[in-house]
């Protein structure tokens, strides 16, 4: 029966249906606290995309929404990556958070002479710090047998105690009470997204987090798409996210393509920090992640694990998180309608998707006749 | 540390317990029964905030303790259809609904009572009150210096047993009850069996679906009366994100006892120790080192992990656990 249905509307349909339910429901929550859902539209579209009244404004927008889908590509691409091996990592927020780590470490006790070879620094600080966070789980994994969710979300509770500890009694500055490290060198500020568009004559504003990151994130995707189709090693992590046995007969070592798989995807989560730590934060602060791990695994699911797909749905999270974040100016409608949303996005696409797919092929199949 | 500490620390160990117990029950009901939960803390959320709510409206305890339980329902019944009518994934099913329960309540209580998503404080009749004893010492100001008077066994009695809130001692005898249930009547042993081998089950003539509802049912009802503790009786109204991560603690406790009932009795009362201790002092001096309040927090975790890890004794998980049982391949 499943065959039946036609690939573009597997790929394609299917998430946008699930999108439209989420957005239903979401509308009709908005509507039973005697809020506008349309209304709330405009303000999230005014906020994240266009706004009427300046170019200026509309490119700060945006500024907005893409340093926001940078995260989440990060983010993103590890959960599919560990996804294609048929592992669910859901400990892309402590390996981010101590990606950030990475990179603080990096920013400051390395005295960079220019921001370019810090860039290169925080890049390998935060693969290096995200990668080690999922080591230990991965390895218990493959030799313990140990279940991976559940391990990866202790490390998540762990990597929050231990950041916090060292955040208090290590990194702080002498007499500053926040649990935040110091502030990096001015003269390693990632080059923002507006100054090199202006550069090559683009107008773009300047006043938005967005940054160089962005570029990374893209060429990550890139680089997963490679991976996972154009290489041996993507050959067999997904043979072995098909089927283990398959996959082992095939000469295959689980062990190997567990702690690869795993360890790449706690590498791209840690990636995030380059673009919140290094790009926008310029500082360690206690609570960096900001629950982009979690929303990794919904961009994930709506990309269908598959880089382009992943790259979309961030987009589209960036934008539902940063005109969530302008409900809070415009209207009475509380952001955490988002979570609201995320989480119905989660469980259409991730949870139910059979009741998507089973009518849906069953009228594909009716008009095929 | 002197004996009135002591007795103090142990005091709110089960005060901070009985939450943990009721969820790590419950995980218990459905992990057994092979449908994996990591939407406790959502459920407990869900149940917490609707209780506290419904308190609040109708001025009863009773019917917020029945509101939270309704609520908590509800989001079992969505799990339960999505692991088991809709054969989805069980564990992605969990992280969704906990990112909805944790939405929810936030925009239903700003929009009901708008206080930024915590509803007005309880109090009276809108919440659990203290269950002295017999012969114990009540709680009241003015017996504070004779509590702390108390020696030891007395003051064990007095202060730490007695003076809790109903639901602390329905939590205790659901650990017996839970046993019984599970090792002594039938229910539990085809439970018990669905989630090991539900072929055998289906085989047997007994409906799967038909188990594994129930065993999700019974979830619901326990994190609800862990929701409704923790709103209307280990605090005084509802919180956003009130319960802390503690869903994922009892989920913890429950691998830690490898999925028996007076092992989850056992780990509940650690971590309970250990976010006592956690909670009143910032680190602790042992003369020769000083251990991190961060380090007593992360303990539960790493416990866990060593747990799973199967250097110290193994937990192995029900077998069929997270796979939706489908007839007839």
């Amino acid at each position: 029966m499943m065959d039946k249905m036609p690939r573009w509307a597997d790929v394609f349909l299917v998430p946008l249906i699930c999108l439209i339910i989420a957005f239903v429901f979401s509308g009709l929550l908005i509507w039973g606290i005697g809020q506008s859902p349309l209304q709330a539209l405009q303000v999230m579209i005014k906020g994240a995309i266009y706004n009427p009244e300046s170019m200026e404004r509309t490119t700060n927008a945006w500024g907005y929404t893409l340093y926001y889908a940078t995260n989440f590509m990060f983010t993103g691409l590890a959960v599919s990556i560990a996804f294609q091996a048929s592992l669910f990592n859901i400990g892309g927020e402590g390996q981010a958070t101590l990606g950030g780590l990475g990179v603080a470490l990096s920013c400051l006790l390395i005295p960079w002479p220019h921001w370019s070879l810090a860039l290169c620094g925080s890049i390998i600080g935060a693969m290096a710090f995200g990668a080690a966070w999922a080591f230990l789980p991965a390895w218990l994994q493959a030799r313990r047998g140990s279940h991976i969710v559940i391990t990866t979300m202790m490390f998540n509770f762990i990597a929050y105690a231990l950041m916090n500890y060292v955040l208090v009694n290590m990194l702080r500055p002498v007499g500053s009470m926040d649990p935040a490290s110091a502030r990096f060198d001015k003269a390693l500020n990632l080059p923002k997204l507006g100054e090199i568009l202006g550069a090559v004559g683009i107008p773009f504003s300047t006043k938005n987090p967005a940054n160089i990151s962005l570029f990374i994130a893209l060429a990550c995707a890139v680089a997963v798409w490679a991976l996972l189709w154009h290489t041996r090693l993507g050959y067999q992590i997904r043979a072995f996210g098909k089927s283990e046995k398959a996959a082992v007969y095939a000469g295959i070592s689980p062990f190997k393509i567990t702690m690869l798989a795993l360890m790449l995807s706690g590498a791209l989560s840690g990636m995030m920090a380059v673009n919140s730590v290094h790009g926008q934060a310029h500082r360690l602060v206690l609570n960096a992640v900001e629950g982009a791990g979690f929303i990794g695994i919904a961009v994930a699911l709506m990309g269908r694990n598959h880089p382009f797909g992943i790259v979309l749905a961030s987009l589209l999270f960036g934008f539902l998180y940063q005109g969530g974040s302008q409900l809070a100016l415009g209207t009475e409608i509380p952001r955490e309608v988002i979570t609201v949303l995320q989480g119905l996005v989660i469980l259409f696409t991730g949870a139910l998707p059979y009741m998507v797919q089973r009518p849906l092929a069953w009228a594909f199949s009716r008009g095929a006749r | 540390m002197d004996l009135a500490g002591v007795l103090q620390i142990l005091d709110s160990t089960i005060r901070l317990s009985t939450p943990l117990l009721f969820a790590c029950l419950a995980g218990l009901f459905s992990e057994r029964a092979g449908v994996f939960d990591i939407g406790l803390e959502g459920k407990m959320l869900a149940g917490a905030f609707l209780a506290a709510s419904v308190s609040f409206a109708t001025g009863s305890v009773w019917w917020g303790l029945l509101a939270g339980i309704v609520a908590s329902l509800l989001f079992a019944a969505v799990h339960g259809l999505a692991a088991i009518t809709f054969r989805g994934n069980q564990l992605i099913s969990g992280v969704a609904l906990n990112f909805l329960a944790s939405g929810l309540t936030v925009v239903l209580g700003a929009s009901w009572f708008g206080l930024g998503g915590q509803t007005p404080a309880l109090a009276g009749g809108m919440r659990f009150s203290a269950i002295d004893l017999p012969f114990a010492l009540a709680h009241t100001p003015e017996n504070q210096p004779a509590l702390k008077a108390l020696s030891l066994l007395p003051g064990l009695y007095s202060q730490v047993l007695s003076g809790h809130s109903i639901l602390v001692y329905v939590a205790v005898l659901c650990v017996p009850l839970t046993w019984w249930v599970l090792y002594r009547t039938r229910f539990g042993l085809r439970l018990r069996a669905v989630g090991e081998n539900p072929a055998a089950v289906d085989t047997a003539g007994v409906s799967v679906v038909g188990l594994r509802f129930a065993a999700v049912a019974i979830t619901g009802v326990l994190c609800g009366l862990a929701g409704a503790y923790l709103s209307m009786g280990l605090s005084a109204g509802f919180l956003r994100e009130m319960t802390a991560g503690r869903g994922y603690i009892a989920l913890a406790a429950l691998i830690f006892a490898k999925w028996r009932p007076w092992s989850a009795l056992l780990a509940c009362v650690l971590f309970g120790l250990l976010d006592a201790i956690a909670i009143r002092y910032q680190s602790i001096d042992l003369g020769w080192m000083v251990i991190p309040v961060q380090f007593t927090q992360a303990l539960p975790y790493i416990l866990t992990v060593i747990i799973l890890a199967g250097f110290v004794g193994k937990a192995i998980p029900p077998r069929s656990g997270g796979e939706p049982y489908v007839k007839e391949r």
